[in-house]
């Protein structure tokens, strides 16, 4: 019998190149994390950090309107401007608008966190036990909320803060700074290593984050600290939830693959 | 005679460790699109993202402004 020879396109070797079966179980397990934790932290949220959003809210407008009706006895054309940007600008309505959007927007960067931790379990190794996660979900909750806070803390509108572009930069070197860091304090064997994920891991609260010329804030401070408080708890459920559920998904796939 | 054989046979791959292909290249993709999910829900700049994502960025502590 004659032997045939199939030449493969490039497109299939590329596939075979990749695991798709552990890329769609990320994928569908970081969905499902994703859309229940992404619910629970908008329920968490309005119940202990809308309220003080909205609260600091009023003041930001009183402060806008003082602001307004000092411009119009110098220069009326000014106040005309900023009402025209008001009008053009869309944004949800209160009540029910706002809750949904907020939530859309919570599911998306659940999934997006959720998606960025499950690759990092699966280069680390599958996990055992859904009780690992909540390990998973502390890293997580310190890279991306408590390193970034502890330069930048988590502010109410109308707050006083240094140029955006500044603290984005900043938030996003702390980001890395801390992954990497906390990855070599961990996990690698050697002192030497530990001793750089350490420096990492101090650096950018010795670099400093930008700070604003003068700070000053329209709502008071009590408001303020009370909503560092409420998004620190909000934010540590959301993770240990995440990181929880990620692993779970993991180790049912550990199993189903036994 | 069945053609899977043949076809699995004429792929080339042997250069790839398994690790790549089951470890680093799975979770890279996947990196990629949370990046892309986190970007678009926390830092893109078109006012009406920013509006509808306010809330949640705040509560996030992304900077925002």
């Amino acid at each position: 019998m004659q032997r045939m020879t199939v030449v493969i396109p490039p497109v299939f070797r590329a596939i075979n190149v990749l695991n798709l079966s552990t890329f769609k179980i990320l994928v569908v397990s970081a969905l499902w994390s994703g859309l229940w934790t992404g619910l629970l932290l908008t329920a968490l949220q309005s119940i202990q950090v809308i309220p003080v959003l909205i609260q600091a809210e009023a003041y930001e407008k009183q402060a806008t309107v003082t602001v307004i009706t000092a411009h119009t006895h110098d220069d009326s054309k000014e106040t005309k401007i900023h009402d025209h940007h008001e009008a053009v600008e869309w944004q949800p309505g209160n009540g029910w608008e706002r809750t949904v959007y907020t939530a859309v927007t919570n599911i998306s960067l659940a999934v997006g966190f959720a998606l960025l931790l499950g690759a990092t379990i699966n280069l680390r190794g599958p996990v055992s036990h859904w009780r690992n996660g909540l390990l998973w979900g502390l890293a997580g909750y310190t890279v991306f909320f408590v390193a970034p806070s502890l330069g930048l803390p988590p502010e109410v509108p109308g707050t006083e803060a240094a140029n955006l572009h500044g603290r984005q930069l900043w938030w996003l070197m702390t980001v890395l700074m801390t992954t990497v860091g906390l990855w070599l304090l961990f996990f690698s064997k050697t002192r030497l290593n530990k001793l750089l994920g350490f420096l990492l891991l101090v650096s950018p609260h010795w670099i400093g984050a930008p700070q604003p010329d003068v700070h000053s804030s329209a709502a008071p401070a009590e408001l303020a600290h009370l909503f560092i408080a409420a998004t620190a708890f909000a934010n540590a459920a959301f993770w240990l939830v995440l990181g929880s559920l990620m692993a779970f998904f993991s180790s049912k796939h550990q199993v189903s693959k036994k | 005679m069945s053609l899977v054989p043949l076809l699995t046979a004429n792929v080339d791959t042997p250069s790839l460790s398994n690790a790549l292909k089951d470890s680093i290249l799975p979770s890279l993709l996947a990196g990629i699109l949370g990046l892309a999910l986190l970007y678009g829900a926390g830092f893109s700049e078109t006012i009406q993202f920013h509006n509808a994502a306010h809330d949640g960025r705040h509560s996030a502590s992304f900077p925002c402004h």
